[in-house]
């Protein structure tokens, strides 16, 4: 399952010329507001003809030189950003309302419990809440029985606990459907918990695209990612919970122990290590309060423009992204292929359960 | 309220001419409402001026036109009447167009209005899912302004049964065959002693015009119930 997208459209002061591939899984479109993401998902549904487009699926033309297939015949499916649910018809009837020109869904009943939506079926879209909209919107487009998904920030009008409502469903979504999902967000932390793939979006231009956890570890990607939300994403196995309410989990360098992990032991869970909270040391560290200490080495190095540094660390495979200052560099003296240690800032580390959701869940 | 036999006739023609010129001009209506509201193309503002033009020329002078036009001599009436054998001028048939033009800037408004308020997003949602454009209309944009088709239908309905300068300009004033209620109205004024008979078609056309008016009201409020989903 692939989707390729060359395109280029100049618009409101925006010139967007794009290239990339999307494979199986999610592939998380990455950019400021503005850069274009959502001109790029209209396209690939037909709901906006680009000036000059290549766009297929599997081999199936969506546009070339000539042809700009109409949405309808595209078998796409779109989560936008406002559900747009249709207000005279029921949660069913909008659930349904891709049937009647010829989807044929064969889990029907699966859907609408994934999503959780057996109750609301005869209610109308005016009565439901904003992240039950959405839910709604998620599983009409999936009864569509569509070949790929095109979610446009479909949490991003949702305040913090409604999302939280959705993001396990969308985790199920990932795991249990298998349609391919290309995913708008300029959130981090969803397209960290959701994503196996990543184009990251500047100024109407593919600035780096590649697997998450490549594109997430990468130097490059600080100033696109902003210098708070940048940091690489790790994938760990959980190994333990102790009385004292410390995790433990196994990364391929070693154990960490975190806080509040709610997946059950033996799950897969993701972690998401903030470069500005990875500190580093040349020596192993004697007498510090951190626990979560692994042996690095230094895989690349990128001085910007300001005091800041970002050093790419490997770690056993796993890759680390580290933010010091540039006179840290200099004091250390810090070299490619160097060994060192990481010190991970335990209250820092942030845990996005994947896999252990959907194994726990109902 | 009673009226003798040319007030009934009157009465039932103006009835008749409202519900033939509402039902035909309805479907063009709401077609060159959707061209106003949902597509660019050229000529668009031309098509619009000429849309409102009855609603701003003196009815007459519409009435005037129309039969230049559409009487047995004039282009499109000779049209008619060799093609379909259907003549306009001083006939019942003449006094639906003249109704239809003269009521046809209300409906489009009303529904212009209704479908401008339908959000493109919406319809664009149903193209995703395999609608295509007609179905897209069909399920979707028709329900949402049934309201406003409804409220132009009560607005061309009232305008039909109260024409009356392009009407008696058009069609004249002949008992039974173009005399509606407005000029039946009209003409009894003119004679001594037609007053009360005036005053009872007087009654019927507020009868008539309060009773679309409810009506409609009524049915819009079942539709926007309907699709508020109360």
């Amino acid at each position: 399952m692939s989707l390729s997208v060359a395109l280029s459209h100049r618009f409101d002061g925006l010139d967007l010329d794009v290239a990339f591939e999307a494979g199986p899984g999610v592939t998380a479109l990455f950019g400021r507001s503005g850069a274009g993401k959502t001109t790029i998902v209209n396209a690939v549904a037909g709901l906006l003809r680009p000036d000059k487009a290549q766009i297929s699926l599997d081999g199936r033309v969506f546009n070339d030189a000539s042809t700009c297939l109409p949405p309808h015949k595209r078998r796409v499916g779109y989560v936008f950003q406002d559900a747009r649910l249709f207000p005279h018809l029921s949660v069913a009837q909008n659930l349904d309302y891709a049937r009647r020109f010829g989807a044929q869904p064969k889990t029907r009943s699966h859907i609408i419990d994934l999503l959780g939506l057996g109750e609301l079926l005869e209610r109308r879209p005016a009565t439901l809440s904003g992240g039950e909209k959405q839910r709604v919107a998620l599983g009409r487009a999936l009864l569509a029985d569509p070949q790929l998904l095109l979610m446009d920030e479909p949490l991003a009008a949702l305040d913090g606990p409604r999302k939280s409502d959705i993001l396990p469903y969308l985790d199920r979504l990932k795991s249990e459907t298998g349609v391919p999902i290309l995913y708008v967000s300029h959130a981090v932390d969803e397209v960290a918990r959701l994503a196996d793939q990543m184009v990251l979006l500047s100024g109407g231009r593919v600035a780096r695209s590649g697997p998450l956890f490549e594109v997430m570890a990468d130097p490059a990607a600080i100033p696109l990612l902003g210098v708070r939300e940048a940091g690489a994403v790790l994938q760990a196995k959980v190994v333990a919970h102790g009385a004292d309410g410390l995790s433990t989990l196994q990364v391929a360098a070693g154990t960490l122990n975190l806080l509040g992990v709610q997946a059950p032991v033996g799950a897969q869970v993701r972690l998401r290590v903030l470069a500005q909270d990875v500190l580093l040391s040349l020596e192993m560290p004697q007498g510090l309060s951190a626990q979560n200490i692994l042996p690095v080495t230094v895989t690349a190095m990128r001085t910007g423009d300001g005091p800041g540094a970002a050093i790419a660390l490997d770690a056993a495979g796993d890759a680390l992204l580290a933010r010091v200052t540039a006179r840290a560099v200099s004091a250390m003296g810090l070299t490619q292929g160097q060994a060192l240690f990481a010190i991970l800032k335990a209250t820092s580390v942030a845990q996005n359960a994947i896999s252990g959701e959907v194994t726990s869940a109902p | 309220m009673s009226l003798d036999p040319s007030g009934w006739d009157a009465l039932r023609l103006s009835l008749l001419v409202g519900v033939v010129a509402t039902l035909l001009a309805l479907p063009l209506a709401t077609w060159i409402a959707w061209l106003l509201a949902r597509r660019e193309f050229w000529g668009k503002s031309l098509l619009n001026a000429a849309v409102h033009l009855p609603l701003v020329l003196p009815p007459v002078v519409t009435g005037y036109l129309l039969l230049i036009a559409f009487g047995r001599t004039g282009p499109a009436g000779r049209f008619l009447e060799q093609t379909l054998g259907l003549v306009l001028a001083f006939r019942w048939t003449g006094a639906v167009l003249a109704a239809i033009v003269m009521g046809f800037p209300l409906m489009v408004r009303a529904i212009r209005l209704a479908i401008e308020a339908v959000d493109p997003k919406i319809e664009d949602a149903a193209r995703t899912l395999g609608a295509p454009g007609y179905a897209v209309f069909a399920t979707i944009t028709l329900p949402l302004i049934l309201p406003g088709i409804l409220a132009g239908a009560v607005m061309g309905f009232a305008k039909a049964i109260g024409e009356f300068g392009a009407t008696i300009t058009f069609v004249a004033n002949i008992p039974g065959e173009t005399q509606t209620l407005p000029s039946a109205i009209y003409a009894l004024l003119q004679v001594p002693g037609g007053e009360a008979t005036a005053i009872s078609l007087v009654l019927w056309a507020c009868v008539l015009a309060l009773g679309a008016v409810v009506l409609s009201e009524w049915l819009a409020r079942r539709v926007a119930a309907r699709i508020a989903g109360a």
